[in-house]
């Protein structure tokens, strides 16, 4: 299994090199954004920092306030599909590396990852406390106006293991499991029970 | 004569314990799960990654998902005064969790938009009173907002799938649920069912079904044959853990009935992640927790 360490932020080539199922091992600066932010940087909203080349993470993290700074106790991922109707759009305005999340995306996100060389990376929902454990540091804080799990977090990573699902070349694993798993839902509803 | 400090102690080490550990059931059958996946799958990683997450929580105190989802409360008491002093209780204790990073603030107001900050607000926390007699017990359940995303409610008959309004249409509707969830709802799922009752009063039902253990049989045979089938025949559906593959797409189904009106036949399916929270207590007269159940 190709095991990639990879810096965020990072090129388009970068992302180009990478491929559906390989594992990587996530380092450097990353931004979180859900629900709100997504809807803030479609509608033309200017991001606070500055996202070519980072990984945006789909995540709302809980944290807590230590004097100046922040702690982050569970930080997995949430579920990347809610974000559809604007990430392709975020992706062409604003270049990330990578689009970091859980359950994978769409046909939009796809052909936006393909013509602009990201990739789509996977993390295992719920291992909130174990991703909380590979975050080292928490850099920054904006557009808390949308509530603490909501606002844009810049994390810093340090070995963060996470799975290529849809890569720069057209492919989701995704979309391959559904298709798959479609088929046998149709035997499935052929198939009688009896008690 | 319930002590108000020793209610609110016993509610919040509730409610903490259910946020940040795992059933131990749940715990067995994620590592059985474990098991039957093949060595170097996406399956298998998945399933370790969930049971060294959940260990971690478990030893540090910390949240079992980042998620920490909307609080159902179930209260079975002897009407009286007591309610008042649980309901405040539980409100206090939602507050202080969230103070101290067990609980993520998770209520939002739709009209303004603002988080309240608090995981109080507006017809939040759901909390249930049912009237019974002898010891007062406290269940609660955390259940995350991607598995309530993916929870459904299906009206009988459905020419789509084919379903007619027999046990058969309720094993092709929980099937199409699991199909539609894909990884999405945080997979191997547990699923809550509910064959009839109302547009209401199924999902609320079929969320209660998720209390009962998945070593705890369904006391109506049919109804556990169709548990057993149904689980089987998801886990064949090969979306496996968090949607990448594999033999385990379910850990159990608990499904439950309830009547329905006669123009009505609504199968209801209430999708619960791995990361199922949910405990019970049973109070003393004081309030102290006298048995976890």
């Amino acid at each position: 299994m190709a095991l990639t360490r990879l810096i965020s932020p990072f090129s388009p080539d970068t992302a180009r090199a990478l491929h559906a199922g390989d594992q990587v091992l996530l380092s450097g600066r990353i931004v979180t954004a859900r629900d709100q932010v997504h809807k803030y940087l479609a509608s033309g909203g200017k991001p606070p920092v500055d996202l070519d080349g980072l990984v945006i993470y789909h995540c709302g993290p809980v944290t807590v306030r230590q004097g100046d700074t922040w702690r982050v106790t569970a930080a997995g991922p949430t579920t990347s599909m809610r974000e559809e109707p604007y990430e392709a759009r975020v992706i062409r305005t604003h270049h990330p590396g990578a689009i970091m999340g859980k359950g994978g995306m769409g046909e939009a996100t796809r052909a936006a990852l393909q013509s602009e060389g990201c990739v789509y990376l996977h993390l295992t929902g719920g291992a909130a406390a174990f991703i909380a454990g590979r975050i080292v540091a928490v850099e920054e804080v904006h557009l808390l106006e949308f509530g603490r799990p909501e606002a844009m977090w810049v994390l810093k990573v340090e070995d963060l293991p996470a799975l290529v699902t849809m890569d720069a070349h057209g492919r989701s694993l995704h979309s391959d499991i559904e298709h798959a798993s479609q088929d046998i839902l149709q035997q499935l509803l052929n198939t009688p029970f009896s008690s | 004569m319930t002590n108000e400090t020793h209610l609110l102690n016993s509610v919040t080490e509730l409610m903490e314990k259910a946020g940040t550990m795992l059933p131990d059931d749940v715990h067995a059958a994620l590592s059985r799960a474990l098991e039957r996946e093949p060595e170097g799958s996406f399956a298998r990683d998945t399933l370790e990654m969930i049971l060294q997450s959940a260990r971690l929580s478990r030893e540090r105190g910390l949240p079992l998902c980042q998620d920490t989802g909307v609080p159902l409360i179930i209260v079975r008491t002897f009407p009286g005064p007591a309610m008042f002093a649980v309901e405040s209780a539980v409100r206090e204790g939602l507050r202080r969790l969230t103070e101290k990073g067990i609980l993520r603030q998770n209520c939002v107001d739709p009209v303004t938009g603002r988080n309240t900050g608090d995981n109080i607000g507006e017809h939040v926390p759901q909390i249930h009173f049912l009237p019974a007699r002898g010891t007062t017990s406290i269940g609660v359940m955390f259940k995350g907002g991607g598995s309530e995303n993916v929870s459904t409610q299906y009206a009988l008959p459905h020419a789509g799938l084919g379903a007619d309004r027999d046990l058969n249409g309720v094993r092709k509707c929980v099937l199409d649920a699991v199909f539609q969830a894909q990884g999405k709802g945080c997979s191997p799922g547990i699923l809550g069912v509910c064959i009839g009752g109302d547009r209401a009063s199924g999902y609320l039902i079929a969320k209660e079904a998720l209390f009962r253990r998945l070593d705890e049989a369904n006391p109506t045979p049919v109804l556990a044959e169709l548990e057993e089938a149904v689980v089987e025949q998801a886990n064949s559906l090969g979306i496996g853990p968090m949607g990448l593959g594999g033999s385990t797409t379910l850990l159990g189904a608990r499904v439950a009935s309830a009547g329905r009106h006669p123009a009505c036949y609504f199968v209801t399916v209430s999708y619960s992640c791995w990361a199922t929270r949910r405990a019970r207590i049973e109070l003393d007269d004081e309030g102290r927790i006298s048995r976890w159940l």
